[in-house]
């Protein structure tokens, strides 16, 4: 579909921008020991912390992919809502205060305090960078992805816009001012996301997204042309002449009788009254021919309770096939594990003062990040009906749920996923440089450094790391990239997920043994993702069928096989000396 | 470039074993308790829909159906078990 570039919408994002960008300054100007650069001196308030950990985590992903997918798929995207949120459990009951008390900068520091082995630095900071970058292409190309219809800049702009404000944050003050910018861009994501939600209820639900008349249900045709050009049913596409967009109620409960529209209504009447109305989605079929691509859009009138069960977008569970249903359990269980073991998430502990604020600010993470998710569900479902969805692109649907308000929200909504994209990419680079300076330069190639130079040593790294993740997201540009960030929590989960747990509740784990688990976790996981089915067909381009994995998401054999590979290589190795 | 103070902080610096030492963390019980609760819940949860993905399409409660009350739950006890937590903790 067309977007159409107001001037509005570019002021408000670029007073976002730029307002993000002074606070981290204003906020961030001291931190120049290293102490500061990656730790913020061990001082930042465990509410401003917990705030932030909300900020690092909530990625383009958590927005933008989950609201999308609620609105095309219904009820599976909540499941990643679930599972999401359920990681911080682990990471709260088991992880947060002995990672606090082991560490220093990195959660390298932690798993190595008892060993001072090079060794596990070595595989540690390996596995840091590959999750960073696995996480960090699919920020990027949502960056590049944004700004097109926002500004109508092209995608490389996007990306760099991104790749240079982020490097400018965090080479200003490293954790402090990333911190800073992760905090405000928390506060505003869940700050609006609350409006944006209030809004859907006090608009209730309306047939046709209250356009007047019936519900439009003839098919729409999408052509791509070789040459690029698109056609809307045989017609050159253009402003007025454009895809009609989708997604709306087709009828609403009989209690509501001849009215149109329900009105204001609670938390769960909305949802009550939605699982009773009947509404239009659409299926999709494409064609190849000499002409170009066609893809048929049909819309299809269904209950709304069909898409309010799982299933919909997980066609392995409602009696599908076992592969489908390991497949499924993988991903929850890696959702599950992942979390806590997410360097960009660990890192933020060593911000704190304590074991008791590093506990403090993981409750004030959960119960953030927590009402976030709750609302992701209102978004979504919200989108599913506003009678606004653009049928070509799922990333859209929160934004383009923001303009069937009105033109001033979209563009604030679009101006708050942009910066949802600098927090999580600044929490990405801030790990990424501690693993080069303070891990690989510092600790295992053991370059004597005084605590300037470590301080420089990290710019240079997240300046560099900037540069590849520019390249990445312009290299990136068009691929559906979302499954990236479900491969950043399977190689989180397998690799750092054993080591952690069993150094902490196993005396005789030996660094052996987790040399070995990180790193067998680690090839493990990525050996099985690139052989699996779904980077087949999504990446390679090749058939489903060629793929020897029986199926895609590696957690539910790899995260046990770490935890095999620890025990068993720890009790073939001498027990480590007691201190 | 290295002054001999700034090595203390490197944990490379074996000659300082009192540098060496590891802070005592024993596992917390009360932790890994409400964790195994929530394990519980979540696997319970995931293992409906897995199995019985239409036991979850019923509404026992007239209103919401019992996947949407069941993911609210699961959320909603992340956040009270963690308060829990926190408070007694605290104490």
């Amino acid at each position: 579909m067309f977007y159409e570039t107001s001037p509005l919408a570019i002021v408000i994002f670029a007073t976002f921008v730029a307002g993000v960008l002074w606070f981290s300054f204003r906020l961030g100007r001291k931190g120049q020991s290293a102490q500061g650069y990656y730790a913020a001196h061990g001082q930042v308030h465990w509410f401003v912390n917990g705030v932030a950990f909300a900020g690092d985590y909530l990625s383009a992903a958590s927005f933008l992919g989950i609201c999308g997918m609620i609105a095309f798929s219904g009820y599976d995207g909540f499941l990643y809502s679930i599972g999401f949120l359920a990681g911080w459990v682990v990471a709260l009951f088991v992880i947060a205060e002995p990672i606090k008390t082991l560490g220093k900068f990195t959660f390298a520091d932690a798993l190595d305090a008892r060993f001072n082995s090079r060794g596990i630095k070595l595989a540690v900071a390996i596995s840091t960078l590959v999750v960073s970058v696995f996480y960090l292409i699919p920020q990027m190309v949502g960056a590049g992805s944004l700004v097109t219809p926002l500004l109508g800049l092209p995608h490389a702009a996007g990306v760099i816009l991104v790749g240079a404000a982020v490097t400018v944050i965090v080479v200003t003050a490293g954790m402090v001012s990333t911190t800073w910018v992760q905090f405000i861009k928390g506060s505003l994501l869940v700050f609006f996301c609350g409006i944006l939600t209030l809004l859907i209820l006090n608009r209730g639900l309306e047939v046709n997204g209250g356009r007047p008349g019936p519900v439009d249900l003839t098919p729409q045709v999408r052509t791509v042309r070789p040459d690029g050009t698109v056609l809307v049913d045989g017609r050159l596409q253009s402003a007025d002449h454009d895809l009609r967009p989708v997604g709306t109620i087709l009828r609403l409960p009989a209690r509501f009788g001849t009215q149109t529209a329900t009105g204001p209504l609670g938390p769960l009447a909305y949802i009550t009254a939605l699982e009773d109305s009947t509404i239009v989605t659409w299926s999709q079929q494409t064609r190849v021919d000499a002409e170009g691509t066609h893809v048929t859009f049909t819309p299809e009138e269904r209950p709304a309770a069909e898409l309010m069960r799982p299933g919909g977008y997980f066609k392995g569970l409602a009696g599908g096939t076992l592969a489908g249903r390991l497949d499924f359990a993988s991903l929850m269980l890696a959702l599950f594990c992942g979390t806590a073991s997410l360097p960009h998430i660990l890192i933020r502990y060593y911000t704190v003062k304590d074991a008791a604020a590093a506990r403090r600010s993981t409750v004030v993470g959960i119960a953030v990040i927590g009402f976030f998710y709750v609302l992701t569900l209102y978004l979504g479902l919200g989108a599913m009906t506003s009678g606004g969805l653009d049928p070509t692109d799922t990333n859209m649907a929160a934004p383009l749920l923001a303009k069937s308000f009105n033109q001033t929200l979209f563009a604030v909504i679009s101006a708050i996923a942009f910066t949802t994209v600098l927090g999580t990419v600044s929490g990405l680079i801030m790990a990424g440089s501690g693993a080069v300076a303070h891990d690989l330069v510092e600790n295992v190639c053991g370059v004597v450094m005084t605590d300037h130079e470590k301080v420089r040593v990290g710019k240079i790294a997240a300046v560099a790391l900037g540069i590849v993740a520019m390249a990445l997201g312009i290299l990136f540009k068009g691929f559906n990239v979302g499954f990236l960030v479900g491969w950043a929590f399977n190689i989180a989960a397998s690799a750092n997920l054993p080591a952690l747990v069993m150094l902490l509740f196993w005396p005789r784990t030996t660094k052996q043994g987790i040399i070995a688990a990180v790193t067998v976790g680690m090839l493990a996981s990525l050996g099985w993702i690139l052989l699996s089915a779904d980077t087949y067909e999504k990446v390679y381009g090749l058939s489903r069928d060629l793929a020897p994995m029986p199926f895609s998401q590696p957690g539910l054999v790899t995260i046990p096989l770490g935890f095999l590979v620890l025990v068993v290589v720890s009790l073939l190795t001498p027990a480590p000396t007691r201190r | 470039m290295g002054l001999p103070d700034h090595r203390r902080d490197s944990s490379r610096s074996d000659g300082k074993p009192q540098q060496r030492d590891v802070p005592v963390v024993s596992p917390n019980r009360l932790g890994l308790g409400l964790c195994a609760i929530y394990v519980l819940l979540y696997g319970g949860f995931m293992a409906l829909v897995l199995i019985r993905p239409d036991l979850l399409a019923s509404r026992p409660f007239g209103g919401v159906n019992l996947a949407i009350a069941a993911g609210l739950g699961l959320i909603g006890a992340a956040v009270v078990l963690s308060a829990a937590y926190m408070i007694v903790r605290s104490e």
